[in-house]
């Protein structure tokens, strides 16, 4: 990848819902006085109505703006037949976090590779803290730069390892083959090498289907070892430590027996049926020095493999990510407390660790105190939700960002937490139900991801422009283009 | 060390239908009678399953659905709604929360910890509790694996003092008379909660869950009678100052409550007199003066000390503090008076997941006690009918003893697991070393502040986004 300086990004693809039904906000009614008329079609901007056979119909409610729509079709309907209310089903939908608004927003971008229009909350969410209380700040006119760059070198170093550039400064974060289907891994694996990034395996082993993008793939070494394999290690250009994940820290991995399938088992080389615990920690590790000895253990079976450490957020998470770099990781993964998960107790999710927001200018601060800084990758997860989470990380103190749950909301995940219970995820994205896969194609799958990361693109694009920079890497600690709501 | 202590949960069915957030709306007009209707295709079944329930008449397809929206989105005809439930949302209140009370209602029925994919939902933080993190352990610092059980994780406790040396003769035998304490497994007691359609059955069955649990249960002295066939051992009057016999204390309580009054010491030699071996617990409202009384107390010789907060977790006198703050001053007190492993510290007031009682302990509680989850664990929804006079619409009073010391067993065995899961994530194997380690949390003040405060400015003409 580093010698494609004219690396091109996919084009979109509008790529509709899987559903016969998409949910948007609004919902337009018809009466019977309609008289075909077709003016509503006419001046719909986004394509609400059609007319079909000399009748007009509402095919897509959902992509209606309801009162945003600056000439809309309820007033202008000759024979008052429309009526435009609020979908009662919206208000079901979303939660703090992932508001409804932010699902639909998120939605659009994936079938059309655009930010939504105007009437839809695509930027923050409803949490009341943290990112949904950071606002980027601009001041004077910015740029009128052409060629922004949003690239980053993920090996700061300089030692024999890969030098790796990925082409957007997000990639994919480790979603296991048990976790989510083996379609949505192949969907997230072609969008990354699409748009000239990496995804990540996770720990639960490398399926074939994977192979043909080893070039954008990273390994997951995790504490139960599953699927890892001195060839699958071997194959990669990126190896991650998972040390541990930021929904559940300083717990184990349990995979109950249900969903140990034949599949699964082959792939972790494990017994059909038996639940599979990932313990917590490494039991080779307890400091620094044994972490040290896990590296070189990497470097040793691939030397050129780039090594990255993914570590929740401890009080003494600048101590971890300052030790990483002792031991000779190239990437330090921060994942917050309110990252993804299959499966995981409420109380950690909730209450173990701290929220990325604060972690990263913790670690960002203390690795220059240090002055290995530059010398670092510092990517961060957990709750990384629209473009403006990776704008606002990254000017609190990250290189690049990881992202799981917004890929998985771009092939209409509605988050209703069932991922683990029964045969797992009802809409086939997080199971391995040989059936509800069946409920999802790569193509499709990969295009909506593709669109979405797309959109994310653009906008990065338009507020690094909006700032005046020229490239992301500039925007790196740059706190002072945020200000937090609380203390204006 | 003690054989580990293990609490066995079963499920117990719920005896009404839960409250469910939201609810499926299907209209029959207009359908098209689909060869294989969207609602025959439902991953989890919930249109086979549905039922009316014949006693209340109530439909029980809303609390099997999973919300997967399948077949609201499926529907050619678009005949299948979800809306929200207006009744959820009426539930409880702003501390006892619509989300609070399902989850207790849940670990009460299941007795397991709850579980669920994708990330948290909620608010980023909060009052109280909420604005407090715990910490885990990570490369640097060892873990305690707990909750798969290669490490033993001990929640015991001990109440009263425990002296700060021990002596020993020539003989190596123990110098004088070996310390007193009441030793509980878990740091919890259960405590009848202020209001509910409470009968003498659903006492019964505290008191049974609160034995099966190996913890106490402290109840109002009048409402001893209903339960002294049982094992007095377990229970944990709380005591009038006044009016109230010091006869009629249980021969075998092991321990009372009295509240405080301005010479409590007389109250204390009075019971003292009659029963020399009783642990006296004071109770003082978490308010204004409340560090004075309790230093007072430990001066005093009293081992216990119980701070009382209000129903929504605050102080009494004002609601703009929290029990979280309430505990911590307390506790710095009598750290900073050099006394504070002379006594222990009890807290109440609104205890309402887990995660509080973790919380409550790293800012300097002993122990804590569980009101009105054992009564939501009875399917109590917190809609106060029963202060009214009116009555209950679960019907409490009408439960066995048997069921409701079973779902308070559920109830606090799923609370067990989930401490053990943060003390495990804090590398911390003793719940005894927990209290008041508040390098094992991290505080919203704290924290917002030194992240947030001093970043960019807003000019005049600046653009937010």
């Amino acid at each position: 990848m580093s010698s494609q300086s004219d690396f091109q990004f996919p084009e979109a693809v509008r790529t509709r819902s899987r559903f016969r039904n998409p949910i948007g906000k609004f919902r337009v009614n018809r009466t019977g006085d309609c008289i075909a008329c077709g003016k509503c079609v006419e001046i719909c901007p986004h394509g609400v109505h059609v007319e079909r056979r000399g009748r007009v119909f509402v095919e897509n409610n959902y992509l209606c703006v309801g009162t945003e729509c600056p000439e809309p079709c309820y007033k202008t309907c000759p024979v008052q037949a429309l009526s435009v209310r609020r979908n009662p089903v919206f208000d079901t939908l979303g939660d703090f976090r992932w508001t409804n608004e932010l699902l639909a927003g998120t939605w659009y971008m994936a079938e059309f590779g655009e930010p939504p229009p105007a009437g839809l909350e695509y930027k923050v969410g409803n949490s009341g803290g943290g990112f949904d209380k950071l606002r980027l700040i601009f001041k004077g006119n910015g740029s009128r730069l052409e060629d922004i760059d949003l690239n980053l070198e993920l090996n700061r170093r300089n030692d024999n390892a890969h030098r790796i550039r990925i082409e957007f400064p997000v990639y994919g974060g480790g979603m296991s083959y048990g976790s989510v289907s083996v379609t949505t891994m192949v969907s997230r694996a072609r969008a990354a090498a699409a748009l000239g990034t990496f995804s990540c395996t996770g720990e639960g082993g490398y399926p074939d289907e994977l192979k043909p993008y080893d070039d954008h793939m990273i390994t997951q070494v995790a504490t139960g070892l599953f699927g890892v394999k001195e060839e699958t290690i071997q194959r990669v250009k990126i190896v991650e430590f998972k040390y541990a994940q930021g929904a559940k820290p300083g717990l184990g991995g349990h995979l109950l027996g249900d969903k140990v399938t034949p599949g699964v088992a082959r792939m972790r080389e494990a017994v059909v049926g038996y639940p599979l615990f990932s313990p917590f920690p490494f039991h080779s590790v307890y400091s620094v020095e044994d972490h040290k000895k896990h590296v070189d253990w990497i470097k040793s079976i691939n030397p050129k493999a780039l090594v990255s450490v993914k570590v929740s957020t401890p009080t003494d998470v600048d101590m971890v990510a300052v030790g990483s770099y002792y031991a000779g990781a190239h990437i330090i993964h921060l994942d917050g407390s309110y990252g993804g998960t299959g499966a995981a107790p409420d109380i950690a999710k909730k209450n173990i660790a701290m929220p990325i927001e604060y972690a990263v200018p913790k670690v960002h601060r203390f690795l220059q105190e240090e002055g290995v800084r530059d010398k670092m990758t510092v990517i961060a997860s957990g709750g990384i939700r629209t473009p403006h989470d990776v704008a606002k990380i990254i000017a609190l103190g990250a290189d690049g960002v990881c992202t799981g749950t917004a890929d998985l909301v771009a092939l209409e995940c509605v988050r209703c937490q069932n991922c683990e219970s029964g045969r797992g995820c009802a809409r086939g994205i997080a199971t391995t139900d040989p059936e509800l896969s069946e409920l999802m194609n790569i193509e499709w799958g990969t295009q909506r991801i593709i669109n979405m990361y797309l959109a994310w693109r653009k906008e990065l694009i338009r507020i690094l422009k909006k700032l005046g920079m020229k490239s992301i890497k500039e925007l790196t600690g740059r706190a002072d283009c945020l200000i937090h709501l609380d203390y204006m | 060390m003690p054989s580990k202590y293990m609490i066995h949960t079963k499920p117990v069915p719920n005896r009404f239908q839960p409250v469910s957030k939201s609810g499926i709306i299907a209209w029959e007009e207009g359908c098209l009678k689909c060869a294989v209707c969207v609602k025959k295709r439902c991953v989890y079944n919930v249109y086979d399953r549905r039922g009316i329930d014949s006693h209340h008449m109530i439909e029980s397809i809303d609390n099997l659905c999973m919300n997967c929206y399948s077949c609201v989105q499926n529907c050619p005809k678009e005949l299948i709604h979800k809306s929200l439930n207006p009744e959820f949302n009426a539930m409880g209140d702003s501390h006892w929360s619509p989300p609070i009370i399902v989850r207790l209602w849940n670990q009460s029925q299941t007795g397991k910890i709850p579980v669920s994919g994708a990330g948290y939902p909620g608010p980023f933080s909060g009052p109280g509790f909420d604005s407090m993190w715990t910490d885990m352990s990570e490369i640097v610092r060892p873990t305690r694996d707990g909750i798969h059980g290669r490490e033993y994780i001990s929640t015991a406790v001990d109440l009263g003092k425990t002296p700060e040396h021990l002596i020993f003769n020539g003989s190596d035998t123990l110098e004088g008379e070996p310390p007193s304490i009441i030793d509980i497994p878990l740091p919890i007691i259960l405590k009848m909660p202020s209001f509910g359609a409470i009968s003498t059955n659903t006492i019964k069955g505290w008191a049974m869950g609160a034995r099966r649990l190996g913890t106490l249960i402290a109840l109002p002295m009048k409402k001893i009678d209903s339960v002294l066939e049982d094992r007095g051992d377990c229970l944990m009057p709380l005591v009038l100052p006044k009016g109230t016999s010091v006869g009629n204390i249980p021969k075998n309580a092991k321990i009372i409550e009295i509240p405080w009054t301005e010479g409590w010491q007389e109250v204390v030699e009075d019971i003292k007199g009659c029963f020399p071996n009783l642990f006296v617990s004071v109770r003082i409202p978490m308010a204004e003066g409340m560090e004075e009384k309790a230093l007072s107390l430990a001066r005093g010789g009293i081992s216990i000390i119980h701070l009382e907060g209000s129903l929504m977790s605050r102080f009494m006198d004002n609601n703009a503090r929290n029990l979280k703050d309430g505990i911590r001053s307390v506790h710095i007190k009598l750290v900073e008076e050099n006394i504070r492993d002379g006594v222990t510290l009890l807290a109440s007031g609104g205890l309402a997941m887990a995660e509080h009682v973790a919380k409550a302990i790293i800012c300097g509680a002993d122990t804590v006690f569980v009101d009105f989850p054992i009564l939501i664990a009875l399917e109590c929804r917190m809609c106060r009918r029963c202060t009214k006079g009116l009555s209950c619409p679960v019907q409490i009073d009408t439960a066995s003893p048997n069921w409701v010391a079973s779902r308070v067993v559920n109830l606090i065995g799923a609370w067990h697991n989930q401490l053990i899961e943060v003390m495990g994530a804090m590398g911390i194997r003793d719940a005894r070393r927990l209290r008041g380690e508040v390098g094992r949390a991290m505080f919203f003040d704290d924290m917002d502040r030194t992240a947030f405060e001093s970043m960019g400015q807003v000019e005049e003409g600046c653009e937010l986004e």
